[in-house]
């Protein structure tokens, strides 16, 4: 008996290994649907939005993550957020989250933008998309196991890569009041 | 003569046995000599062994083994083999030189004034770059298909921007990888007006099935018009409704990767669409450049290419009317 | 006549003094028993036949895997299988033949049943290591279907190119399997590769000297050495990748100066001698099977193994024809063609030799001969098509076409798989006591060798039609469509081949034939003991005057004697004139190769996924040999009192 019940606890931890490597291609109508943020408001901003169609393995999916990554380099992240120690915008691999360090909350923050240069991709990137850059700018930060987080790159390395980084502890979001004029 | 008889055999645009280089010729000319030695070889071989069994093998069963073989038959058995070894090395020289001959062959070409162009693979498709002469405002950046002067001397330079892949035209040469940190080149020559087709040859990844690519030969006058016309930005749409196809690309996920010349759109992650029209196959050489082909392609390109890194854009039939009214207009 | 010459060294009990040596004997080498001894049995009768089952279930996954995807393969633009899966399932095709199949059964099964046989001893040397070996590639296996079955199944083709398999493309876990793979297949063939040069050159039966070695024997040496010089361009290539990808090492990084062509040169190193492991026991078996069916010694034994040793050095010299696409200099590319044309020469020595030995012998056409002659109507045809890819032009026309599929399909099936299926039908009664049947195992070779040319065929004009290889579908217009289905009908035969194969087994050792010690009246040693061997091997151990010790055995042949039977006591002898010149004695059964076998499995699949699994696994490991190892008092106290020093 006890035997079996070890082999089944054995194979159950193994089907985790169909989560990390499940790539999903056609995301489906739903989940293809360009991002639209509609809800723009300062007082929602950083909030929990409602869980909504997030597909749903992505944060769990080694494949997604990795497209994440790349679709950060593509879509020129780096131009602001650099590889994660910040530039023009905010660091993405300390414990500082100013609207939120959840899925939902990155995904919101990239869909409708933010106050001072966040700009909004509404309608540029396609949903699926943002949901994998949302998984890997978790991932900046150790949020992700690291079997799911990207190895190093075949770039100049720069930074530790994501799967060996310590996983930061980010405290309630602090959303920042709007500056009206750009600060000196 | 075996020419004839073995070439009917394989029509067609991606084969090697229907060359119309100098370079893919040579190497046809080799591969027959070796297929016509080693399938006489071959013959006499299993001839050989088929007389062996056919003449002596014992219909009663077991016999008892030999105790000492006949000495006069080993001596002559010992003769035969060795004749038999010494003709394997010759013809395997034979082979070599004519292998060497060819490898020779096919490197002589002048590359001095060879025509220079730059292909780099992609996961899953290839871009062209035609440097010519060296000046930045006469470079012609391209997609999949690589246009070249009949007769003319082009030297493929080719290196990946991710993953190893492997060019190669069967009709035209042998295959050269495209691999990560070197530069290989290749240098061609089509003496037959046409498209040829080619595809990678090395592993990729998802879609290696779908990464293929066309070499357009055609007259020296046809290729001049073809690149003063690649080297004009993208047209100014005429009709309120590629106006509006246009304004649909800027808007949407589009602009994220591709470029139009003459337009806003100038990202590079995927191929440069400013004359995409003009182009015989979309999807690296997936499907014809049609507008149906085209449509389904936008709407949709993971259930045609799945893995491939364009997502799909689900919008309002009329926008995607517009749309592919504009891209039409990309000629 | 021969069966009285070899009277005395063909293992008969007659006497009573003879019988109660036996039942000594028996009790001193039996195997232990019940569910626990299973996992203690030493022996490599034991060993040799798990090692054979395993890697023949292995061969039948990987072929259901090819039928999945003939079935893939079949329709043009074909959407069953997305490519993800497709690239799995070619992926698992080609590790599984290579590493859990072909190398396996070729070099390490039969090596470790027949070797010790054939030289005349009662087991193999280093019996745990052996046990070891055994229970690694069994766990190496398991790991990568249980693997596959998650959606976890390695999917960068059997030779996984850097970057594609690296850190930035190959995201998840999958290629790491397949290093882990590797790592489990390297130290299993290493361990069975030391203990087979131990047992030839050690262990054989006095007489036997390097002359009079029997070819398979030969040619397994052969392969040991190219294992122990092979593997570790393997070791390495597949390591630095799983640090490269866990610890994030720079080694394939282009951009930092790591080189991307340096995997293809570690692992080529590797893989074109990989070829010749798994070819050279076939030839072995067709020099062995030749002999006996034509009922003579072969011809030009010593040109055979000449031919043997000379392929083992040349094979060390190709490994770049694999890689003439990747921009190498001409002058290398030169060098690369000569080397792989020149070992078309001892291969055609060996061909010439086995048809000068059926051509003035008496072949005898029984299903193991059927087999052989199937080996020569295909393997020479892969030999032919190699040198096509051994000259640089036609190589780049050729290169990842279904033309070097064809070709190597040819090579490995011709050149092993037929062999292989005649060894079964040779050496079945040996290992089972039972015959297989004449008639099913007629029908079987005829389906599969139609079967085998139906399907693969084809593909060499699938290749020189322009089909790239590792395609998961391909166009309806591009006149392919038609071959790809002939092939797939041709899995079909393939298929009832293989399966009637497994029914004649299945019926066979239920209530087949009983087989007498030598069915086939052959000369080697394997034939001197019970079918099957018992759990000693030989009453007496024998001595040896000639290649075909069975058949060149004098009237009054001598047997050794003297031995202590009171432990597991064997004769050791000189390297090159099987001079006697010692005694040792072989290990007891033990539970702990099997408890570090686990220990290290535990340790190479935690390395998949945590770095420090290495370090933490050591422990656990070491405890493992220290209790292998471990010598007991009354033990080291014998050996001392009867000048045994080795502890092997």
């Amino acid at each position: 008996m006890r035997p079996m019940l070890v082999s089944i606890l054995l194979l159950g931890s193994l089907l985790t290994g169909c989560k990390r490597e499940q790539r999903v291609f056609d995301p489906g109508a739903a989940g293809s649907q360009p991002a639209n943020g509609t809800v723009l408001s300062e007082v929602a901003a950083g909030q929990q939005p409602p869980k909504g169609n997030q597909p749903n393995p992505i944060a769990e999916s080694a494949y997604a993550v990795a497209e994440g990554k790349r679709f950060y380099q593509a879509y020129n992240c780096v131009g602001c957020h650099a590889n994660g120690g910040g530039a023009i915008g905010p660091a993405l691999m300390d414990s500082e989250w100013i609207y939120g360090s959840s899925l939902e909350q990155i995904h919101s923050t990239i869909v409708q933008g933010r106050p001072n240069g966040m700009p909004s991709y509404a309608g540029k990137i396609p949903d699926y998309q943002v949901w994998e850059i949302a998984a890997y700018v978790r991932s900046m930060s150790g949020q992700l196991p690291s079997d799911v987080a990207p190895s190093r790159s075949d770039h100049m390395p720069m930074v530790v890569p994501e799967q060996s980084r310590p996983q930061e502890h980010p405290g309630a979001e602090h959303p920042q009041p709007v500056v009206s004029e750009p600060s000196r | 003569m075996i020419f004839s008889f073995i070439s009917p055999m394989f029509p067609g645009h991606q084969t090697p046995l229907s060359p119309v280089g100098p370079q893919a010729r040579h190497i046809e000319h080799n591969l027959l000599l070796i297929f016509s030695i080693t399938s006489i070889v071959y013959v006499i071989v299993i001839a050989v062994l088929a007389y062996g069994v056919v003449r002596n093998h014992a219909r009663e069963g077991f016999v008892p083994h030999t105790l000492v073989e006949d000495p006069e038959i080993e001596r002559k058995a010992t003769w035969i083999v060795g004749a038999a070894l010494g003709l394997t090395i010759i013809l395997l020289l034979v082979m070599m030189v004519s292998s060497f001959y060819t490898s020779h062959s096919t490197a002589v070409l002048a590359q001095a004034q060879a025509i220079k162009i730059d292909v780099y693979g992609h996961q899953w498709w290839w871009e062209v770059e035609y440097p010519i002469n060296e000046q930045p405002y006469r470079m012609v950046r391209t997609a999949n298909e690589i246009h070249v002067p009949v007769g003319a001397v082009v030297t493929i330079h080719a290196t990946s921007r991710d993953v190893i892949h492997s060019f190669w035209a069967p009709n035209i040469h042998g295959k050269k990888d495209l691999l990560p940190g070197y530069e290989n080149d290749l240098t061609i020559q089509v003496d037959q007006p046409g498209t040829w087709r080619g595809q990678c040859a090395e592993f990729c990844g998802l879609q290696h099935a779908h990464m293929a690519f066309d070499i357009v030969a055609q007259s020296r006058e046809d290729f001049d018009r073809w690149y003063e016309q690649q080297l004009s930005p993208a047209p100014e749409p005429a009709s309120s409704q590629a106006i509006h196809g246009r304004e649909v690309f800027l808007t949407h996920a589009c602009v994220m990767c591709h470029t139009i010349r003459g337009t806003t759109a100038g990202a590079t992650v995927g191929p440069d669409l400013t004359h995409l029209a003009s182009r015989s196959m979309i999807a690296a050489g997936t499907l014809k450049n049609t507008r149906g082909n085209l449509a389904g392609w936008i709407s949709n390109a993971q259930s045609i290419k799945p893995g491939v890194r364009m997502p799909p854009n689900p919008m309002p039939s009329s926008d995607l009317n517009d749309l592919l009214a504009y891209l039409e207009t990309l000629r | 006549m021969s069966e009285q010459r070899a009277a005395l060294i063909e293992q008969t009990i007659s006497t009573a003094e003879e019988a109660e040596r036996a039942r000594n004997l028996e009790r001193i080498w039996a195997e232990p028993k019940g569910f626990i001894g299973w996992f203690k049995a030493v022996h490599h009768t034991t060993i040799g036949k798990r090692y054979m089952v395993t890697a023949f279930a292995f061969f039948l996954a990987g072929g259901l895997l090819a039928g999945a995807m003939r079935l893939q393969l079949a329709f043009p633009e074909s959407h069953l299988m997305s490519p993800d899966l497709y690239n799995q399932i070619f992926t698992m095709h080609g590790s599984i033949m290579m590493f859990l199949f072909a190398v396996p059964m070729m070099f390490e099964a039969l090596a470790v049943y027949f070797v010790p046989l054939m030289v005349g001893t009662r087991n193999i040397a280093f019996p745990r290591l052996n046990a070891f070996s055994y229970y690694l590639f069994l766990f190496g296996g398991l790991m990568l279907f249980a693997f596959f079955f998650v959606n976890s199944g390695p999917d960068r083709g059997w030779f996984a190119y850097v970057p594609l398999s690296g850190p930035d493309y190959g995201a998840g876990k999958r290629a790491d399997i397949w290093a882990q793979l590797i790592t489990f297949t390297e130290v299993s063939a290493l361990a069975v590769a030391v203990e087979v040069i131990v047992t030839v050159f050690k262990l054989r039966a006095p007489g036997m000297s390097l002359n009079r070695i029997p070819i398979f024997v030969w040619g397994q040496v052969v392969v040991a050495f190219m294992v122990i010089f092979a593997m570790p361009g393997v070791v390495v290539s597949s390591t630095m990748l799983l640090l490269d990808r866990t610890a994030s090492t720079q080694f394939f990084n282009p951009a930092v100066g790591g080189d991307v062509l340096l995997f293809q040169h570690l692992f080529w190193w590797f893989g074109h001698p990989e070829v010749y492991i798994i070819f050279l026991p076939g030839t072995a078996i067709v020099s062995t099977i030749v002999a006996t069916f034509s009922r003579r010694h072969v011809f030009g034994y010593m040109a055979l193994v000449l031919s043997l040793i000379a392929t083992g050095f040349v094979a060390f010299g190709l490994w770049v024809h694999h890689m003439f696409a990747t921009g190498i200099p001409q002058m290398s590319e030169a060098f690369f063609t000569a080397a792989s044309m020149m070992i078309a020469i001892p291969a055609g020595a060996q061909i010439f030799c086995w048809l000068a030995t059926i051509v003035t012998g008496k072949p005898v056409l029984k299903t193991p001969m059927w087999w052989v002659l199937g080996f020569f109507f295909v393997f020479i045809i892969g030999g032919m098509t190699g040198i096509f890819v051994a000259s640089v032009p036609v190589d780049l026309q050729v290169h990842d076409t279904y033309f070097v599929v064809a070709h190597f399909h040819y090579v490995l099936i011709g050149g092993a798989v037929f062999p292989l299926f005649g060894a079964f039908a040779y050496w079945f009664p040996k290992i089972t006591g039972r015959m297989l049947s004449e008639r099913i195992g007629m029908w079987s070779f005829w389906l599969f060798t139609i079967g085998f040319n139906i399907t693969f065929f084809p593909m060499h004009i699938l290749g020189l039609r322009g089909m790239p290889r590792r395609v998961y579908t391909y166009p309806a217009d591009a006149g392919w469509t038609v071959l790809n289905q002939i092939q797939s009908c041709g899995y079909l035969l393939l298929f009832a081949g293989v399966s009637l194969f497994l029914w004649n087994v299945w019926t066979s050792l239920r209530r087949g034939e009983a087989a007498p010690p030598n069915p086939w009246q052959a000369g080697g040693l394997e034939w001197a003991t019970d079918s099957p061997p018992r759990a000693y091997n030989f009453l007496n151990l024998p001595t040896v005057n000639g290649s075909e010790a069975l058949w060149d055995a004098l009237p009054d042949q001598p047997v050794i004697s003297g031995l202590h039977e009171d432990v597991r006591e064997i004769v050791t002898t000189r390297i090159h004139d099987a001079e006697p010149d010692g005694r040792d004695e072989l290990p007891e059964p033990s539970i702990w190769p099997f408890i570090a076998a686990v220990v290290t499995t535990a340790l190479f699949i935690g390395s998949i996924f945590r770095p420090i699994a290495v370090s933490i696994g050591a422990i656990p490991l070491a405890i493992a040999l220290i209790g292998w190892f471990w010598p007991t008092r009354e033990e080291s106290e014998r050996r001392r009192r009867r000048d045994i020093w080795q502890k092997s």
